[in-house]
Order: structure tokens, then sequence, then C-alpha cells
């Protein structure tokens, strides 16, 4: 944190500072553990065993928030007779097809009750029904609509049965114990090379630390999501803070540390496939025919995704303006379609394969930032046009002259027929706009300079394309044109000339009938009065005023501080936060009171806006047959889970599984000393001809890699590899070894080294350092080589990109890649030129990699 | 403008009064610099280079752990450094690191075979022992007694209204000799302009109430800015509170207006033996010994004269 | 810690005491990435110790050339003037170009700074250089002999200072082997000087009128010699390393011993020349090489302290350990 950001990082100086204990646990010693009281070194990528052994010793040691725990989790809730665990199929779920490599979930529900309701009886008969034919579920996972849910989980159709002592062999708790049972702090030490001592020093500080008095928070990044078993990764943290009552509470949660200052904001307005801003689905070809169609899943779910509705027809309305009507379904058929995985990498593979013809890439640099550096050039040189938009040259746009492939020629730049166009962009303090932050936050900023030569935000940029396609388009009467012709899509320009962001804000936010701005998420009607770009943001224009602008220094609020920012949703700034009241809804403790149930107002209060139903008294039970909103019990802070409860165990929405397992990475140094099925079985592999595999426990690569950042480079480097004052103090690419990996292999501190995997080989300087630890599994030793990813062709310091090392085996929920790989380090220089490729070649032959599992 | 002997060596309480100050002058300002929460992140090397406009220095991995700015010089008035140190013994109270860290060396590339560090045991399972990473953002102590104003010999060096040193770039000529008389190796000459640049402590920031760029910048407030009396206070009041927590390698370094140099207008908060982060142990001001100095130039010019006469009496020959 | 007084033992606290750490043994110190804790001077070579051996030279010469006058010897007087003013002009320039900003060389003449020895020697060598000048212009013109003789005067009376402030120049900085051998260092260089001019003296000048400088140089040199000695035992011992190591070393050690080696060389040459006066030229210009070699070796030596850490931290420490005792044991801070 403290190497990627570094100014949130003074928050947790600060907390040091009053007494907290920081543990940091990452295969190296980084800034951020040169400040931690207790640094853990880890074997990348097997995160997993280590926080289920938390898990375990939680469990074990009885050391559970039990009130918490029985309240707001699903611990009392009884599974399903058929389900089958990790322990009972070698590391496998009931459920699991072979062929197809994906799991149908329904032995992972929650038991049928057997006095159902006339909603839960029509249920339970379209679940039988898919059960036979299970395609709509594969679709739906083949298009990620896993992660389309919203904020909460997929729907489940009853709430079922609960065992609140926490007794029966079918209720989570006790199927969590068993599935958990293995992850001692002996299985720790053998599959992450954590000694059992440092593993107990976590676990002791963990349970010191959760409970009525005092909290513990967990932050992560990319070091758990860049995985193919990322999202179990985090899914056990959440168990964890779940188990230890942390969830909803001040200092307490799970932080995600997003890679880039407005990343968060662009998964709220999307820049992802499979999803529309506020984490509404993309509709699904099939599934989805009509705007009905595609709300009925979730519509009336308890809580408030249950009112899904009015969110999609207030988004169709910013869209399509007038044009969206009742009658035609607000122009519903006029949204894009998924109809499988257009995801990222295997878009790039469609593009290899002649599938996808044109590209934009706007302030992104995938020959750079994305994994498999040559898969990415190789789809960039098959296309018929590429607009890039950037604030320097960057190498996804020069490819086709220099790079790795123009150099062995496996790529000749006269037979690239790709057509490059390169637009200069703005960058941010040239335009108005907003960022949204890692922790929901939205600031505004304000422009202070205008952008030099032709150089253009983003807004301009789009918004003046579609004023030109719609002009070239004008008095079409082709159907295929009307989704162009029929949107809404006028802006006024502000006082420096430019479209006005402040009004594209206020379209986000939303407007009513009267079309002034709507405050809060809770008055968009599904009607078609209302309109709104993105529910979660609505209420960040209210009272016409820009909320995200707001500044009032800490210094002069409470330690919430509201006033300053706007955090999604409703500007609440800690989820779920009736978790830090007690059932009865008075505070868990006087020192870690936060929001509360005030009888006498009968409403909630406190220092943050209640995540709850504001007027809903703590022992409101919900009448059968409630819907949306109406659904939540007074006891229900997960309030966007249909059943109210933080999920131990998820009966469905998860690819692989309802509890985290541990499996090795796609490419590993060890077999998987837990299972006997050794990787995440519904991973998903790219085949492709750039994109082998190296084999698990291979001799020719026994080393583990993985790439990281540096607080002086910013991501692919467009951004601080072109400037001299951040160049000078991170001047050239490098990467570290411990000593012993120095001494097995004769590398020389600040000399050149070459590392290959069976995609590549590339160079770098080599830091020889006591920070990387070698690490003891068992009998043998494990060594990491750490790779700042930062470096490309271009700039003030090249250098060869460790992207360019990895494969791509995508994380079956969200397609995320991996960024743990294997390789051989060599010292010395890489060959160049053709000779890069035999020397590859040889690496694959010793490692038995043939032409046809490529 | 007075003239004690408190002037040039020992406690001087109100150094722009001695420099020639009215008495109404504002408060001596300076830094409290506490390494203890430094990050690394050298967003002050950035905001210094930045506001001052001074240019880059040259792209060259030192394998000085993540030090690749080396040192201050004329292009470099903040400097980041790092040290890493193997830690397999407890650090005992009081005492400075541990014999087995002695000269740690990662070695500099491309001289000769570098050490590798010691190797504490990496024999032992993972995790135990472990390392130290000391990080701390040097930068121009603005001392109370200057070795640089001093010996500046054209005036381009002089004390401000805030206590601080600063050099006027359009006085200076580039002679150099503030360069060696500093006792830290802050101030240098940069060599293709020809004049001699150091921190201003942002001079023309503190005329309009303004930070320092770094301290503003820094993120953890490790580096402090503000009256130097309340930093010291401040300083205080940290170390004794690091040594509450078992903190007990923390020491101030430039704290005390009775060391060799007065005093430093910037001060830090180390973990360790000054020379680990490349501080002189015991800075003396070297116009301390100006008398001495003088006189024994007296005594030889008198000598020189007595044999130059001398050299006449005698036969002639 | 000693108090406001400027007459401190100078270099190296408690220098003889028992609690210092002998300088025989090797020294265990830290530094960082064995980097120079302070900065070397970034003065030019040569500009640097030629001007350092021109200001000796014109110093001496100066003396010489008074002496001279009010003795009636013409030949050695005019050699004398012309040698101070050249060694004048020479010095300056050498001087100016040494600068960063040559342009800027009347920006010394701004202040008068007497805790700068660059500033003092600013104006001494304006005076020397004005006085001198104006004595050599007259000596070639043969104008205003009384005017002459007070230039020569003027000359004289600064020369020994400009022969010896460049010791307070090197020593007033934090270079170890300068500022720790400040005692020493004027008395060196004054010796230095008067063998340089009168080894000029003897090259140049009639060998009848050789005599004063002759004795001038035996003098001299001889005087160079042992305060050079007494400079380097004074700074091996007693700071916890031997700090005179940098002018035995490598390069500047060669340096250092062809310096004395050629001032030896002239003092034999002398003896020897009383009986065959030729090789008294030969003998002046081992001399005048043997101080040009000295200030060489002087200006690299201490830039070589500067340049490794050790010779700042390892003296510190103990200065700083010693300082530490005695204030435990209870006697005098």
């Amino acid at each position: 944190m403290a190497e990627a950001h570094p100014v949130g990082f003074q928050w947790v100086v600060e907390a040091k500072k009053r007494g907290a204990t920081v543990i940091h646990v990452d295969p190296r010693f980084t800034r951020t553990s040169a400040l931690a009281d207790i640094h853990v070194p880890i074997r990348a990528g097997s995160d997993i065993a280590f926080l289920g052994a938390l898990v375990n010793y939680v469990l074990q040691n009885d050391a559970f928030f039990r009130e918490y725990v029985v309240a707001y989790t699903n611990a009392a809730n009884i599974i399903d007779d058929n389900f089958r665990d990790t322990e009972d199929l070698a590391g496998l779920f009931s459920g699991f097809d072979p062929e197809k490599g994906h799991y149908d979930p329904v032995t992972w529900r929650y038991e049928a009750p057997e006095d159902r309701s006339p909603d839960e009886q029509q249920r339970l008969e379209e679940l039988e029904e898919n059960e036979t034919g299970g395609s709509e579920h594969k679709e739906s996972h083949v298009a990620a609509q896993s992660e389309s849910h919203g904020s909460g989980g997929a729907a489940v159709p009853w709430k079922g049965r609960r065992d609140e002592t926490l007794q029966d062999p079918r209720c989570v708790l006790q199927i969590l114990k068993r599935h958990f049972a293995r992850y001692t702090p002996e299985m720790v030490h053998e599959v992450c090379g954590i000694a059992p001592d440092d593993f107990t020093k976590v676990a002791e500080a963990l349970v010191r630390n959760s409970g009525r008095e005092r909290t513990a928070a967990f932050c992560y990044a990319v070091g758990w999501t860049q995985h193919s078993t990322g999202a179990q990764m985090i899914r056990t943290a959440s168990i964890l803070q779940l188990l230890l009552g942390n969830i909803g509470r001040p200092g307490g949660g799970i932080l995600a540390l997003r890679g880039h200052a407005s990343i968060q904001g662009s998964t709220d307005i999307p820049t992802l496939f499979n999803i529309l801003p506020g984490y509404l689905p993309m509709p699904h070809a099939n599934q989805h025919q009509s705007l009905e169609e595609w709300v009925r899943d979730d519509e009336d779910k308890a809580g408030f995704w249950g009112n899904v509705r009015s969110y999609a027809v207030s988004l169709l309305k910013a869209y399509w303006g007038e044009a969206a009507t009742p009658e035609n379904d607000f122009c519903f058929d006029y949204l894009p379609r998924v109809s499988g995985d257009h995801s990222s990498y295997s878009t790039i593979k469609a593009q290899i394969e002649g599938r996808s013809k044109g590209y934009f890439i706007v302030g992104e640099n995938p020959a750079v930032g994305s994994s498999n550096g040559k898969m990415q050039r190789l789809g960039l040189a098959n296309l018929d046009w590429l607009v890039v938009r950037d604030l320097q040259m960057i190498e996804s746009a020069t490819f086709w002259k220099y790079g790795p492939e123009i150099e062995t020629g496996e790529l000749v730049t006269e037979e690239i027929g790709t057509e490059v166009f390169f637009l200069p962009a703005a960058s941010h303090v040239e335009k108005a706009g907003s960022f949204t932050q890692t922790q929901r936050m939205l600031q505004w900023r304000d422009k202070a300079v205008d952008p030099p030569g032709d150089a253009r935000s983003e807004l301009d940029f789009y918004f003046e394309l579609g004023v030109r396609i719609r002009e070239k388009l004008k008095g079409s009467t082709d159907e295929m044109d009307r989704p162009l012709l029929d949107l809404a899509w006028d802006y006024p320009v502000d006082e420096h000339g430019d479209v006005d962001g402040q009004a594209v804000l206020r379209e986000i936010n939303g407007t009513g009938s009267d079309g002034k701005a709507l405050s809060a998420y809770t008055e968009l009607k599904p009607d078609g009065s209302t309109s709104c770009g993105c529910w979660i943001y609505c209420g960040v224009y209210a009272d016409e005023v820009n909320q995200a602008r707001r500044r009032k220094p800490h210094w002069e609020q409470d330690q919430v501080a509201a006033e300053w920012g706007w955090v999604w949703p409703a500007n609440r700034r800690i989820l779920y936060n009736r978790a830090s009241a007690a059932p009865d809804g008075t505070p868990w403790s006087e020192r870690k009171r936060y929001v509360w149930w005030d009888a006498e107002k009968g409403t909630w209060t406190g220092a943050d806006v209640p995540d709850f139903v504001p007027d809903r008294a703590p022992d409101y039970v919900p009448p059968e047959g409630a819907k949306g909103p109406a659904a939540i019990g007074g006891q229900d802070p997960f309030i966007m889970q249909t059943d109210g409860k933080g999920w131990l165990f998820a009966p469905v929405g998860l690819a692989d599984g309802p509890m985290p397992t541990h499996y090795e990475p796609p490419e590993s140094p060890l077999a998987n000393a837990l299972y006997g099925e050794q990787n995440n079985p519904t991973r998903r592999a790219l085949t492709t001809p750039s994109n082998p595999i190296n084999p698990s426990y291979s001799e020719a690569f026994p080393y583990v890699f993985t790439t990281y950042r540096l607080t002086e480079h910013h991501t692919a480097g467009g951004m601080s590899r072109t400037l001299p004052y951040l160049t000078e103090l991170q001047p050239e690419p490098f990467c570290e070894v411990s000593p012993r990996l120095a001494r097995e292999r004769g590398l020389t501190h600040g000399d050149w080294v070459t590392i290959v995997t069976a995609r590549t080989a590339i160079e770098a300087r080599v830091l020889v350092t006591e920070r990387v630890r070698s690490l003891r599994l068992g009998d043998r030793f494990v060594e990491q080589i750490g790779l700042p990813y930062h470096w490309g062709g271009n700039g003030l310091t090249t250098g060869d990109s460790p992207n360019d090392l990895v494969n791509v085996t995508m994380e079956p929920n969200v397609y995320i890649q991996d960024k743990v790989g294997t390789c051989d380090i060599q010292p010395g220089r890489r060959p160049r030129g053709p000779a890069l490729i035999s020397y590859v070649e040889s690496y694959r032959r010793r490692a038995g990699i043939t032409e046809e599992e490529t | 403008m007075t003239f004690s002997p408190t002037s040039l060596f020992g406690r001087l309480d109100d150094v722009q009064s001695d420099a020639g100050y009215a008495e109404d002058h504002p408060p001596r300002m300076g830094f409290f610099t506490d390494t203890s929460i430094c990050i690394g992140c050298k967003a002050c090397e950035v905001a210094c280079k930045e506001w001052n406009m001074v240019p880059d220095d040259g792209f060259m991995l030192t394998g000085m752990s993540y030090d690749n700015s080396q040192s201050l010089n004329a292009s470099t008035w903040r400097h980041v450094a790092f040290i890493e140190k193997p830690v397999d013994v407890p650090v005992p109270a009081g005492s400075g690191p541990s014999p087995a860290a002695s000269g740690t060396d990662l070695g500099m590339p491309s001289v000769g075979v570098p050490q590798l560090p010691l190797i504490g045991d990496q024999e032992a399972p993972s995790g135990d022992g472990g390392i130290r990473w000391l990080m701390s953002s040097d930068v121009c102590k603005h001392c109370t007694h200057a070795g640089c104003l001093d010996n500046c010999p054209t005036g381009a060096l002089f004390r401000t209204e805030f206590g601080t040193v600063v050099v006027q770039p359009d006085i200076c000529n580039g002679c150099g000799y503030c360069v060696p008389s500093c006792p830290y190796g802050v101030i240098d000459v940069r060599h293709d302009d020809g004049r001699a640049w150091k921190c201003t402590m942002c001079y023309d920031r503190l005329k309009v109430g303004e930070t320092p760029m770094c301290a503003k910048a820094c993120p953890t407030e490790s580096i402090q800015f503000g009256e130097l009396t309340e930093l010291r206070e401040r300083a205080d009041r940290r170390v004794e509170e690091l040594h509450a927590q078992g903190v007990e390698v923390a020491r101030l370094y430039g704290r005390d207006p009775e060391d060799g140099v007065g005093g430093d207008g910037a001060f830090f908060l180390l973990l360790d033996e000054p020379e680990v982060y490349g501080l002189p142990p015991d800075p003396i001001v070297t116009t301390r010994d100006l008398g001495s100095i003088w006189k024994h130039v007296g005594m030889a010019a008198g000598g020189m004269v007595a044999l130059g006469v001398a050299s006449f009496f005698g036969r002639r020959k | 810690m000693s108090g406001g007084s400027h007459q401190g033992s100078g270099g190296g606290a408690g220098r003889g005491e028992q609690s210092m750490v002998p300088s025989a043994e090797p020294q265990k110190y830290d530094s960082y990435y064995g980097r120079p804790v302070i900065k070397a001077p970034v003065w030019k070579t040569p500009d640097v110790p030629l001007y350092l051996f021109l200001g000796g030279m014109a110093g001496g010469s100066s003396l010489l050339a008074e002496g001279a006058a009010a003795t009636g010897r013409p030949g050695l007087e005019r050699v004398a003037r012309l040698a101070a003013a050249s060694g004048a002009m020479g010095g300056t320039v050498f001087l100016v170009h040494d600068l960063g900003r040559p342009e800027r060389f009347l920006h010394m003449l701004r202040v008068l700074k007497p805790t700068s020895a660059l500033s003092v020697g600013t104006y001494i060598l304006s005076a020397f250089a004005g006085a001198s000048s104006g004595a050599a212009a007259l000596e070639v013109t043969g104008w205003f002999p009384r005017l002459k003789r007070v230039a020569g005067l003027g000359a004289a009376a600064t020369g020994p200072w400009l022969a010896t402030y460049t010791a307070a120049l090197l020593g007033n900085t934090a270079v170890p082997a300068w500022h720790e051998g400040h005692k020493e260092l004027p008395f060196v260089f004054a010796g230095s000087g008067a063998a340089a001019a009168a080894g000029i003296g003897m090259l140049l000048a009639p060998t009848a009128e050789h005599g004063p400088a002759i004795r001038m140089a035996l003098a001299g040199g001889t005087a160079e010699l042992v305060a050079s000695e007494l400079m380097e035992r004074n700074l091996a011992t007693g700071h916890g390393v031997d700090l005179a190591e940098p002018y035995h070393q490598g390069r500047t050690g060669r340096v250092m011993r062809a310096a004395k080696g050629l001032t030896v060389a002239g003092h034999l040459l002398t003896l020897l020349g009383l009986k065959w006066p030729w090789l008294r030229r030969l003998a002046g210009a081992s001399y005048v090489a043997g101080s040009v070699s000295l200030r060489f070796g002087i200006f690299e030596g201490g830039k070589a302290s500067a340049n490794d850490p050790k010779y700042t931290v390892v003296p510190q420490k103990a200065r700083a350990a010693a300082r530490g005792e005695r204030k435990q044991s209870g006697s005098l801070a």
C-alpha cells in the first residue's frame, strides 16, 4: 500500500501511531513492510491456504464473534443434502461437469423448505427445469453474469431452515469447519512457506483485535485479484471478517486498493463487457429478449436490488431520453447484447483469429500492461483499424514499428495492415471531471490549464464522435441506425468551450419528471418518469449541487468526514453499517459505536448514513411474500443479499465453488499439497499459439515469478517513464532475487539477467536483496523473482516488458489473468533478433511443450 | 550586526539577530524529519524539483537499494536514502546496529565482485530474523553555524530572516569554496551551469507564509515544517513515545543547539547511527577553529618575513 | 562540550588520551554504501595547485626583491620583481579560470568577509598584484625608483600573507587531511613559497647575487620538510585513523615523495653549487619543481581524504566517544 497508495498510506501510519498493529503479507519486503509491525513473506498465489488456515484457527478456537455470526451471517443455514465438499471429492465440489468444465450449483443451495410458499414452489420448479438443461446457467457463467448480480449476491430462491445453535452437521458453520479442517499452521508452512510461529502471531493479533471493542481491517490489491482463484481469495477474507464480526464496522471491513486513480469509476460506469452502469448486467442475447426477461431474475428480490427495474428503466431513459417509452420497452432493444465471453483476453484471441476488426485503446497500454504482450501485439497487428488516445506515444501505438516481434522478425512492419490513428489526449489537469477512487469516493477536479495543441479530453472526443456519426446517419431509414439516431445526445458547453462535464455528472445523478436533480436512488421509478445514468451515483448532484466537489477539511469534521467529496451509494462511507450495532439496535460497544437505532425517534442514526431502511425497527420481521426493500428484516444488515445475511457459504453466484479452496496457480513448481485437483477446475484456458503454458513442477522452469509495482512509476509507464523527474528515481528495469537464488544461478548484483518462460525471454538488471526471502516449503526452497512491470520500449527509460512473460489463464468468475508464473533465470543479456525465438523454443522443448499443446 | 564568540561556534539562540536582522524578525523556521514514518515514496524529491525547477540528475541504476539519486548535490536537494539491514539479533536498547550488519554493502554495479549481504539465516525457516529497511529524506541542514555561509566570498550565501541559509544564483560566481566547507556534504556546484545550488527551504514560499514543497508533499508527515523551537519539542516527545514503545534505537540528530554546528535548522529522528545514513557522526563547523587557523597563518607569515630578512645577513655571495 | 572558545584543541579532541582508540588497528565503521560523507572541492587541476604554487613563489619573491633592492643586488632584484608580478598575474588568471562563472570574478570584491579566507585572500591578492605589478613595471621601465621601492615594500608586506593565507583557505574546510593539519600547513606553505622564490632566483639571477637566494632556499626548503613531517605525524595519530594516509598512497603518495625528494635534491645541489655555481641553476629548478609537486600533492591528498568516508567517520566517532567518556567521568566538558 505504501508503494502504490502512498498518500492513502498516511492513514495507516496515523493508525499505527495510535496503537494499531500493522501486518503485511507479501512475497517481498516492500516499503509497506518497512513500516509494518509484522511482515509475513508468502508464496505468491497461495493466499487461500493462508487465509483458510486463519478461518480454521478462528473456528477451531471458537474465536468467532458468535452473536454477530448467528444473527448476521448464513452460518446457521442448512445446506442441501446432496452437497459434497472438496474433502469428499478430492478437491472438487458436487456438481462438476468435467466435459463442460463448470459447476451446476444446484446441490449447493439452501435446503428446500418442506412447507413452501407459492413463490418458493415456483422457483423450485424453475430450478428443476434448468437442472435438466443447465444451458442457461452455463451461458450465464460464460457471460460472467456472476459479476452482474449487483453489489449483492445472486438470488436465492428461499431463505431456508436455520439452526442457530450451529450444531447441525449440515449447517454452514459445520460445513465450513470441515472444509478448512486441514488448513493447519503446518499445512500453511508446507504450502505458503510461512513459519508456524509467524502464522500464530498473525492469527492471535487478528483475534485479539476483533470483537465488540476492537476491529481489524484487510486491505488488498492485485496480489489477491490477479489469480486464477482471485475472487475466492477475497472471499476467504470476507468469510474471515464475517466470522470475526468485522464487516460493516468502523476500523473493520475489507478495502480493495485499486490499481489506478479512477479505476473504481471505470467499473461503476463501466468499461467492462458484461456490466452496465451501477453493475446492472448486460442483457444476454438468448436469455433476455425483452426488458421483462432482463429484470425478472432480480426483480423483487429482497433488498434494494429488488428495485432493479427502476434502475434499469432510468438508465434507458438517460440513454434514449424522449425516444424511450413504455411502449417500446424504453428502447431496451437498442441495447447491445452479450452472447458469450467478450472479455479482454478472449477478444485478443478473436483479433488474432481475424474475428475482431477494430479497437479503441483509450488511456491504456495493453502492449505493456496486459498479460502476454506478444499475444496483445499479434492481435493489434491483425486489426483493420486501431484508435489510440493517450498523452504519450505508447507502445500499443507503435507496435508496428518497434517492439519485440519486429526485432525477432515475427512481425514485419510492411506486412502489418492495421491502420493506426493516434489522437493526443488531455491530461487530468486539462479537463474537468470526477475521479472515483478506491473508497468509492467521487472527487471532482476542475480544469486547471488548457490542453496543448490538438489534445482533447475523452468527453470531447466521444461526444464529437457521436455527433459526426449521427450526422452521417441522418435521414437513414435503416433500423440498425435507430439506436444511434435516437440517443439523447445533447450536452451543453461550459465556460472553457468544453463539453460540460458537470452536465454529464448531473445526467448520471439523474433527474425526476420535473427535470430537477434527484437526491437518492430510492426516488427512481420503473415507469419512465425518472432518468438516471448510474443508480449508485444518484445523489452526487443532489440539490443541484456538485457534491463531489466538496472539500471541507478533515480537521473541521468528525472522523467520518462526510463533507469531503461524495461516496456512493448515498454518501454512505461504510457499507452494511447496520452490522455496527447489535441485533437489538444498540452499538456493540461505546468504543465502536457507529450507527444505532434511536428508539425515541424511530430511526437509525449515527456518524454515517445508515445502510438500512431508515425507519425499520430492529425487531421487524418481514411478512410472507414481501418483496424488494420490504423484505429486509430488522436484523438483516446485508441488504443486497436476498436473505439479508453475509454469506459464509455462497449457494449460488460463484463459478468455482461455494467456499474457497486452495488450488495451485496454473503455473506452479509444486503439486497441490491439499488435494488431488492441482488447479482451479473451472479456470478458463486461452488456447492460441502465442499462449503456451509452462507445465506444473517443471524442471525447466523451477522458479516462481510475480509482477508488481514501484511507487516511482505508474502502470505501463506512459505517464512516468516519459518524465525525467520520475525516470531518474527508477531509471532502469530490474528484478529482485534472494541471495540464495543469486548464488544458485551465479547472478551478480547490478548485472544483467535473462528470465525465460514458455512465452518469451526478457532481460533486466538484478538486485540481489534480502528483502526477497527464500521460502522453505517442506524440504525444499521455493525461490521467487520479483519483477516491476512498468517497462516498455518507448520513453526515457526503456526495457523489456515483464508482462510478456505471463501466460493468460483466466479466473472463471471475472476472467482476470494470473500475475504469477514459473520461469528460469540466467545471468547475462538475452539473445536478440531471431536468436530469441530459438532460445525460447529450446526451453519449450526441454519442458516438453509441444505444438499441439499450445 | 553583532559579532560575538558565539557568532561562529556554540549555542546561538537568535541566529537572525546575530546576522543583523532587526528585533522583529520572524521566528526561526525549520524541518523536523521523522524518518521512522518515512515510506520512501520520494514525493519530496519530485515536489522540490518541480517547484524549484531543478534539473534531473542523470539516469543510472546504482544498485544502492532503491536509491538512484545517490546523494544531495546541486541538482538533488532532497535525497531519500535506503538502507537494508539484516536483523539476526534483536537490537539491544541504546546500541547501534548489530555486529553482523556492519559495513552493509549491497555492492555497486560494475565494481569488481560486489559483496552479497550477510545472509542472516537463509537455511532457517523463512520469516524469522527478517530485515530492517531504513528510509530517510535528507536535506540541507541550514546550520546555526554554517560553514558554507562563513566561507562564501561573494556574499551570495546569506542568512534569511527565517534563519535559513540561501544561495543567490545571480551573485554566485561558482568559486566552489562552499562545497568542501559543508560538514554534511550538501552544497555543490552544478557543472554545466557553474554556480552553487542547494535547498532554499523554499524561501519564496516562506515569504508568503507557505510551506516548503517537500513538507507539503510528504504524505505521512515524515517531513514536518514549522517554528524550530516547536519542532524540537515535538521531536523530543516523539522520541520519548518511540522509546516507550520499545524502539530504543530512535534518536535525534542535529537537534542539540550545543552541538558542533549550534544545532541544525533541519534536524532528524534516526533509527540508527548517523554514518549508516551517510551523515557525519559528530559534525563541527570548520570555522570553530578559525582563530587557531589564522593564528598559525600569522605565525608562518611572520616566520617567512624573518626568514626573508635573515637571508640577507651574512657574507656577500 | 567545549564552549564558545575559538582556542579549542583543533583537530581531534583528546589527542593522546588513553580513551582514544589507537589508529594502528583497522577500524570498523559504517558508511552509506562507501560513499563520501562530505564533498571534495570541485576546484580544477591544474588551476588551483598552480595558484597555490604561484602565490607562494610570488610572496617569497617579493621579500627577495626588497631585500635585493636594499642590499644593492639589482640582478636578483629584477628577477624577483618580475617573478612576483608574473606569479600574481598568473595566479589571478588561474583563479578566474577556475570559477564556475568566470565573467563574475569581480563579485569577489562585493564584500570583505573576515570569516572567509577566500574573501580575505582576494584582497590580499589584489593588493599584492597591484603593488608587485607596479613595482615590476617600474623596474622594467626604470621610472620613479623611489615609487618602485614603495610599491615593492607594499608587495613585501602582503607577500608573506599571500604565501600563507592559502593554508587557511584549505584548512578552514571540512576536508580531514587539511583541517586536521591546519596548524602545520601554514609553515609548510611558507617554507615552500620561500624555497620556490629562492629557486627562481637561483635559476635566473646572476650567480654573484645568489647569496640570499641560497640562504633562503636552504632555510625555506628545510622549514618545508620539517613542517611537512610534523604535519603528517600529527595527522597520523590521535584520530583513530591515519589521516596522513592519503598523502602516502597511490599517485598522490608518489607526488609527495617526489616533492620532498626534489627539495632535498635542491639542498644537495645547492651545497655542491657552492663549489660549482652552475649547479645552482639546477638546484633552483629542483626547488621550483619540488614546490609545484608539493602543492599538487597537498591538493590531491586533501581530495582523497574527502572522498573516503573513513577519514570523516572514524575520527568523529572517536571524538564523540571521548567526549562522552569525559562527560561520564565528570571531567571538564
